[in-house]
């Protein structure tokens, strides 16, 4: 196989393809437009299974209540879990200052204009970290519910948050944001009250019109209200992904070394 | 040009226009090209990706480079679902992925996520 004869070219993807005219050469490619980072993705995602780590990449509009999630959640479990926090915003520290002050590790990428983080900036800051020290590492995403969706950072659980002052039909105008999610929060709900235009059955169905299976759990974080259902929820993850990191160990193990016997 | 890279960052479409010239020139320069005609990309409605600003993008992105001047061609793909329900295989609309048939939010996409560069036509003498 070749890319300069045109062997390469099969009859499914012949149309797009092989016109050889003078000087001319078709050369066919069918390769994703993210494939550089979605290998760094995978490098980072290596990373994170050696140290038996679970990676969480939350995602929401500005002002959803990503900060403040984490806050409660180091509250909470800080005593139980070590976490992690990657911060990333356009400008400041003030997020990162937030998360600082409840004495857990955290970095603060700033991405200038950049609307998203991608895999090699999530990279650049994970040496900074001592991974073999942490259970969970957040990577708190830029506030936008567009870009990040297509950045695939080496997370193993996609979080989105959809906070109740902003519309329900935040699912139905940005699919490829919800559709990601393994988990959606609905937060803020200690406001529901005053917020007569937000209907969160009306949400979840938007959601569910998506073909999203996606768990769908109501919060306050300020509040501390229902934060039980997330809390497990993280716990669950991170010990199926231990066990799913085990697992590839095994498999790994025993496909690079065929001749070592299966110990049972 | 200025719209597109503030500080040397840019908004998605534009990273993505980059990256798509950085593989263009890879193949072009494996391939002992003098420059690059056209490329052909495919792209469906759940790739999170606007044709439109990827059109705009793409002659900034590929300034001063093999493939300035050539043209992008982008070939939309269709977003179909999978019933796991009762197995049929239908159109579907990006916020509106339940099965034509029997109405079950139960699919999976078959096809519409894609954002692939299909082939790339060189000049090689």
């Amino acid at each position: 196989m070749c890319n300069t004869c045109g062997c390469n070219i099969t009859p499914g993807n012949s149309e797009a393809a092989c016109k050889p005219v003078n000087g001319t050469t078709a050369v066919s490619v069918l390769k994703s437009l993210l494939a550089r980072n979605d290998d760094q993705a995978k490098h980072n995602r290596q990373h994170f299974d050696e140290h038996g780590l679970i990676a969480i990449n939350l995602m929401s509009s500005p002002g959803a209540g990503k900060t403040s999630l984490l806050e409660a959640t180091i509250d909470a479990l800080g005593n139980q879990y070590r976490m992690g926090v990657i911060e990333g915003d356009l400008e400041t520290e003030n997020d990162a200052d937030r998360i600082r002050a409840k004495g857990v590790p955290v970095h603060q990428i700033t991405t200038g204009s950049a609307c998203h983080l991608d895999a090699h900036m999530v990279h650049d800051v994970l040496h900074k970290f001592a991974l073999n020290e942490l259970d969970v590492l957040f990577i708190e995403n830029v506030g936008n519910l567009v870009c990040p969706a297509s950045f695939d950072l080496g997370q193993h659980r996609n979080v989105v948050l959809l906070s109740t002052t902003e519309g329900d039909d935040k699912p139905a105008k940005y699919p490829v944001m919800f559709r990601a999610a393994d988990l959606v929060l609905l937060t803020k709900t200690d406001l529901l009250p005053v917020l007569d235009d937000f209907d969160p059955v009306r949400a979840e169905s938007h959601l569910r019109n998506l073909a999203s299976r996606a768990p769908l759990i109501r919060l306050s974080s300020r509040k501390k209200l229902n934060l039980q259902g997330w809390l497990e929820w993280l716990s669950l993850e991170l010990g199926r992904q231990r066990e799913q990191s085990r697992i590839d160990d095994f498999a790994m193990l025993h496909t690079t070394c065929p001749d070592t016997p299966v110990v049972v | 040009m200025t719209n597109f890279s503030l500080s040397g960052r840019k908004v998605h479409e534009f990273s993505l226009c980059e990256a798509l010239i950085a593989e263009v020139e890879r193949i072009a320069l494996e391939n002992g090209a003098v420059r690059v005609e056209s490329v052909k990309l495919r792209i469906g409605p759940l790739s999170g990706v606007e044709m439109p600003l990827l059109q705009h993008a793409y002659p900034f992105a590929s300034a001063g480079t093999l493939a300035d001047g050539s043209t992008l061609e982008i070939e939309p793909a269709l977003l179909m679902v999978h019933c796991e329900v009762c197995g049929f295989e239908s159109e579907a609309g990006p916020n509106l992925l339940a099965c034509r048939a029997c109405g079950s939010n139960l699919t999976g996409v078959v096809s519409g996520e894609e954002l692939t560069l299909m082939s790339v036509e060189l000049i090689t003498t």
